[in-house]
């Protein structure tokens, strides 16, 4: 197998005001499915190409914003393996046990020097409804709202960027498929990080404040889709950010939206393979409008300032 | 029922309804002074003081609304529909794009209106 180590995102955990606004929006509108809510309130859903027993897990709280975001990695040798390598590299590693979250396995966790807790974590149950194996229909059942197919990917805002990425590059053999530069020096204002074929499985934007959340990612097949979920955007009311449109950096096709807690939600659809041996794609300042919003051209104020 | 809202920072003023936020009220005129973010109350960046008037508010996150705040008629516009008259003022995060950009725009509108 060539494909070893982190596999990708695989849990995302959430902090909505209202449990039954988010509930309606990641449900009849993304089109997530409800595999279980758990005593301690927690909602916890899945796409539905997906296999685990679920990807999103919503938590009621008193403020909007991102828990944390793990990882699934290929073996258990592989979770024993890497944490006294996260550790050298300066990082304190905490364990979650096993059941923390049903179905799933003993974590470990730590905090970036951008503020986001990042985990990992490789046992998790099959979904009872997961895709099928056996002579495999294309799907089992039509699904709902926008019909995301999973969890695709995130980008997260906070200080240290540069730092992140050697932490993701070293320790955990991601790659950069792209970057922006900073107008000056060799720092980058952005950067997009993989640990598969995916153009990014996490990304980065540099910002003064530690932790903060810009975007949570779903797949969608193709362009019909997006244009698909636009309507039901407006036919429900959803708050717009912006399109259907295209970014020029990883070249999928988009639209970004928020759940009614003020996180910022994205569909997407398309983007280019990338392999660890391509050139990094970088993006100087000056054309970050177009590297952003390939149509528009131009950065609008709400996608470096809105954020939760 | 509708309330006449007004914006202190650019003198802007727009009718909304008991139905609507503040924020909803100014968009859907195509208004600008408040700047626009989530409209979810979890973003921070449609951040008001109300100098005056009655309001009726939903739950904001905790992290860009503080309790005092609140005690300071500090909400966020989208969180807040009218139950009388107001005057708010545009206080917070975006002040710095209020200043440049949007204050421009704004600014705009108000000729517009004064010359149609
Ligand atoms: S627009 Fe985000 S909190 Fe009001
Ligand atoms: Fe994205």
């Amino acid at each position: 197998m060539a494909f070893k180590g982190v596999l990708r995102p695989g849990l995302i955990q959430i902090r909505v005001l209202n449990m039954g606004e988010a509930i309606n929006h990641y449900q009849n509108i993304l089109g997530l499915n409800i595999v279980t809510t758990e005593a301690d309130g927690r909602v916890y859903l899945k796409g539905w190409d997906e296999f685990d027993h679920h990807s999103v897990v919503l938590r009621q709280a008193e403020s909007a914003g991102l828990d944390y975001v793990a990882f699934k990695v290929d073996s258990d040798d592989y979770l024993r393996e890497i944490e006294p390598r996260i550790v050298a590299w300066g990082l304190e590693v905490d364990h979650v046990p096993a059941g923390e979250q049903p179905g799933v396995g003993p974590r470990i966790g730590f905090t970036l020097p951008t503020g986001h807790r990042i985990e990992l974590y490789h046992q998790i149950d099959m979904a009872e409804d997961h895709p099928g194996i056996n002579n495999p229909d294309i799907y089992q059942r039509r699904p709902e709202g926008m019909g995301a197919s999973r969890f695709d990917h995130l980008l997260c805002y906070g200080p240290n960027i540069g730092k992140a990425r050697e932490f993701f590059c070293e320790v955990l053999d991601f790659y950069q498929p792209e970057k922006v530069d900073l107008p000056e020096g060799d720092g980058s204002l952005a950067i997009w990080l993989t640990a598969s074929n995916k153009a990014h499985d996490i990304a980065f934007v540099e910002h003064e404040e530690p932790g903060k959340l810009h975007h949570v990612a779903f797949l969608l097949q193709d362009w019909n889709e997006v244009g698909a979920a636009a309507d039901i955007i407006s036919i429900n009311d959803v708050s717009l950010d912006i399109g259907p449109t295209r970014h020029g950096i990883t070249r999928g096709q988009t639209i970004y939206f928020f759940d009614p807690s003020g996180n910022r939600n994205e569909v997407y659809a398309g983007g280019y393979t990338a392999y660890p041996d391509h050139p990094v794609r970088s993006w100087d300042f000056d054309h970050v409008g177009k590297g952003i919003f390939y149509y528009e051209r131009t950065l609008n104020d709400r996608f470096l300032t809105v954020l939760t | 029922m509708r309330y006449r809202v007004t914006i202190e920072n650019s003198s802007e003023i727009y009718p909304c309804s008991e139905q609507q936020t503040l924020l909803q009220g100014m968009e859907q005129l195509g208004k600008r002074g408040i700047p626009v973010g989530c409209r979810g109350g979890g973003c921070g960046v449609c951040r008001v003081q109300v100098t005056s008037g009655t309001f009726s508010k939903a739950k904001m996150s905790r992290s860009v609304i503080s309790e005092a705040d609140v005690s300071k008629r500090v909400v966020l516009a989208c969180r807040c529909t009218p139950t009388s008259d107001l005057s708010i003022s545009v206080v917070g995060k975006m002040e710095r794009a209020l200043s440049s950009e949007h204050l421009i725009q704004t600014e705009d509108d108000v000729s517009v209106a004064a010359v149609g």
